[in-house]
């Protein structure tokens, strides 16, 4: 596990935002992706009635979790499914990698599964010489560029056509200067076959685990968890318990929304449903907790956990539009990756909750209605409660405290400040001053609300009595 | 403990005591649309080809004029023997990577998405769909229902080891959302709409 530094998300953003043009394009781009999300779920009539039915059966689901998941196991067993347990990332990988190890696999091909992201697991397994290539053309590509995904749906959501034709000219000898998509598609295409055909072992994510029939389903638009899936002897399958719902039917509200929400689809290519082993192969389900009971057990945040991993409210939100996905420095990105985030640690984390202007935008798309803006303000208050405010703003809320707490002091810190900012404005338009980035500051006005007030309720006093 | 005791008993120790019953799924589902005119629209929009036909004449004459017959042909349909061959089903899946054209059955079709449902029963095998370079479906045009409540409905509480809907052929927009078709699985999906 790495144990680099973190850069706080208002740095990271700065960073990100010194190429103008490429933090334009990074918005305009998400924001025709949420377009589509508009665009499709206006088709629906029931849509709302959807996303109230979808939050429902989640409420369900979380005030059963444990019958549930009990059910699940054992529904899975009956179908031939062999079913584990990792009460955090250290025992998923270490379940993963011995399944590895009975079966002598060296090589594996991956398809996407945030929560291997969460739990490190790819660097975890090249420590022990086992190779893992992600499938997933968007993860093949940060994989190559050694990044993490930026996005959970748009993994290179953040690259250039520019970019992925330099990095497949260097890893897969493609001519440089082609950019076409088409062809860079292509290239990955066939070297990907070659990876599908010769793996022992495969690993997919789980969109949705069914309490009722023990089967799972996992939802892709490339066929890349399907192709290996099929073609491998061992099928591995790793899921946050939260995935949960409770019977085959629910799966109908939930693939209505999933992929409308995400990327303005009707429906993703594939939904496939996972029930039993081809004969003679094994299919493994690792259940992980890794902190969701935690945050089961917390009544401000439980309800992240409904989260279905749709990625609408990072399209939406403006400032993950702006920031781009590597500056929240967590598998999950955006305003949902920032509740998630401060539950794992909260001294790590503790900027995240920040990175929001709080409005609303990612609460109103959400398909299963997470009150999303609401629990990023609450983190606020538990974060700074805990002492766990991020660094730029504790220097600048300290002083916020003093001045607010003594009249003279911010009868006195007002009129300087009106002084400053009239006869010598580089003492605030400068650097030091957070909110002068981005921002022009606002001509100082001749006299302060107090004054002003002091003076017209004089003179209107004095109106009345004449 | 286990991981797994402790997990549960975490669970059921965090989770919040409410009664929240599962809502009625009854109410939705009622759109009202031509469900033929709606699969083809939709299945147009998402890159797939339908082909209405009303025979199994029409769906050689159509796999005549537009594959390649002397590539690998496989089909899981004995009407197409001419032209598929029907004896791959207990092959190595591996060795399907050379097939061209897979054609199978759908056991039904959902308009509101184009997505076809098929299972192991009438798969052939389960990589088949995918490792093909294009793929046929042939599914009957009375088993076209509206949306995915019905298509729930319909599965019901049927037994399969996989299944799997199936909407247009494999595409990626991971570059730069440049829509292509064809990442890892087919790269084209016609589906004949049956009489
Ligand atoms: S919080 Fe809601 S909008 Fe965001 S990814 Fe999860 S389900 Fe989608």
């Amino acid at each position: 596990m790495s144990s680099k530094k973190i850069i706080e998300h208002s740095e990271a953003a700065t960073r990100f935002n010194k190429d103008v043009e490429r933090v334009n394009w990074h918005d305009e781009t998400l924001w025709f992706v949420r377009e589509k999300r508009d665009k499709s779920a206006n088709q629906i009539q029931d849509w709302e009635l959807l996303r109230e039915t979808a939050s429902r059966i989640k409420n369900n689901v979380l005030a059963n979790m444990h019958d549930y998941l009990s059910d699940f196991e054992a529904n899975a067993q009956k179908n031939g499914i062999i079913v584990h347990w990792a009460a955090d990332a250290k025992e998923h990988n270490e379940i993963v990698h011995s399944i590895l190890q009975k079966h002598d696999v060296k090589q594996m091909v991956k398809s996407k599964s945030m929560l291997t992201e969460e739990c490190h697991l790819n660097d975890y397994l090249a420590d022990k010489g086992i190779e893992v290539i992600d499938s997933d053309l968007g993860e093949y590509i940060v994989q190559l560029r050694k990044e993490p995904p930026s996005h959970i749906v748009l993994p290179a959501i953040h690259l250039k056509k520019e970019d992925v034709s330099e990095t497949f000219h260097e890893h897969l000898g493609t001519e440089k200067g082609n950019f076409d998509p088409q062809y860079l598609t292509e290239s990955a295409r066939r070297e990907l076959r070659d990876t599908f055909l010769t793996r022992k072992a495969a690993l997919t994510g789980v969109n949705f685990a069914v309490a009722e029939t023990g089967e799972f389903v996992v939802c892709t638009n490339e066929g890349n968890a399907d192709m290996g899936a099929h073609l491998a002897d061992v099928h591995i399958a790793c899921m946050g318990f939260e995935k949960l719902i409770p019977q085959r039917k629910h799966l109908g509200v939930f693939l209505r929304l999933l992929a409308r929400s995400a990327t303005g689809q009707p429906i993703t290519t594939f939904s496939s449903h996972f029930k039993k082993p081809r004969d003679g192969k094994e299919i493994h389900i690792v259940i992980v907790d890794n902190g969701r009971s935690t945050q089961l057990g917390r009544p401000d945040f439980r309800n992240s956990l409904k989260c279905i991993r749709c990625g609408a409210c990072m399209n939406t939100c403006p400032v993950y539009r702006r920031s781009g996905g590597h500056s929240y420095h967590n598998a999950v990105a955006g305003p949902i990756g920032s509740i998630l985030a401060p539950n794992l640690d909260m001294s790590k984390n503790a900027d995240l909750p920040f990175a929001s202007t709080l409005c609303g935008s990612c609460t109103n798309v959400c398909p299963v209605k997470i009150d999303i803006h609401d629990q990023l303000y609450k983190w606020r208050q538990v974060l700074v409660k805990e002492g766990h405010t991020p660094t730029s703003k504790t220097i600048a809320m300290k002083t916020m405290a003093t001045v607010l707490a003594n009249p003279t002091v911010f009868n006195l810190a007002g009129k300087s400040g009106r002084f400053v900012m009239k006869n010598i404005p580089a003492l605030v338009n400068n650097k030091m001053n957070k909110w002068y980035d981005q921002r022009e500051m606002p001509d100082v006005p001749e006299e302060s609300f107090r004054e002003w007030y002091k003076k017209n309720s004089r003179e209107s006093k004095a109106k009345k009595d004449e | 403990m286990s991981s797994k005791a402790e997990i549960l008993n975490k669970i059921k120790q965090s989770q919040p005591n409410l009664t929240a019953e599962l809502p009625d799924l009854k109410v939705l589902g009622s759109e009202q649309f031509d469900v033929l005119e709606m699969y083809k629209t939709v299945l147009k929009n998402i890159g797939g080809n339908p082909v209405e036909v009303a025979d199994y004449n029409e769906i050689l004459a159509y796999i005549r004029n537009n594959y390649p017959l002397e590539k690998r042909i496989i089909t899981t349909i004995s009407e197409l023997s001419e032209i598929a061959v029907l004896d791959w089903t207990n092959d190595d899946p591996h060795s399907l990577q050379n097939v061209e054209l897979t054609i199978i059955k759908a056991h039904f079709g959902v308009a509101e998405n184009s997505a076809l449902w098929v299972t192991d029963a009438i798969l052939g095998q389960r990589v088949a769909p995918f490792i093909t370079q294009y793929l046929a479906i042939i599914v009957n045009k009375k088993d076209l229902i509206p949306t995915m409540h019905q298509a729930y409905d319909r599965i019901g509480n049927q037994e399969y080891g996989f299944g799997t809907f199936i909407a247009g052929p494999s595409k990626t927009a991971d570059i730069e959302q440049s829509l292509v078709l064809g990442a890892h699985g087919a790269r084209g999906l016609v589906v004949f709409l049956m009489e």
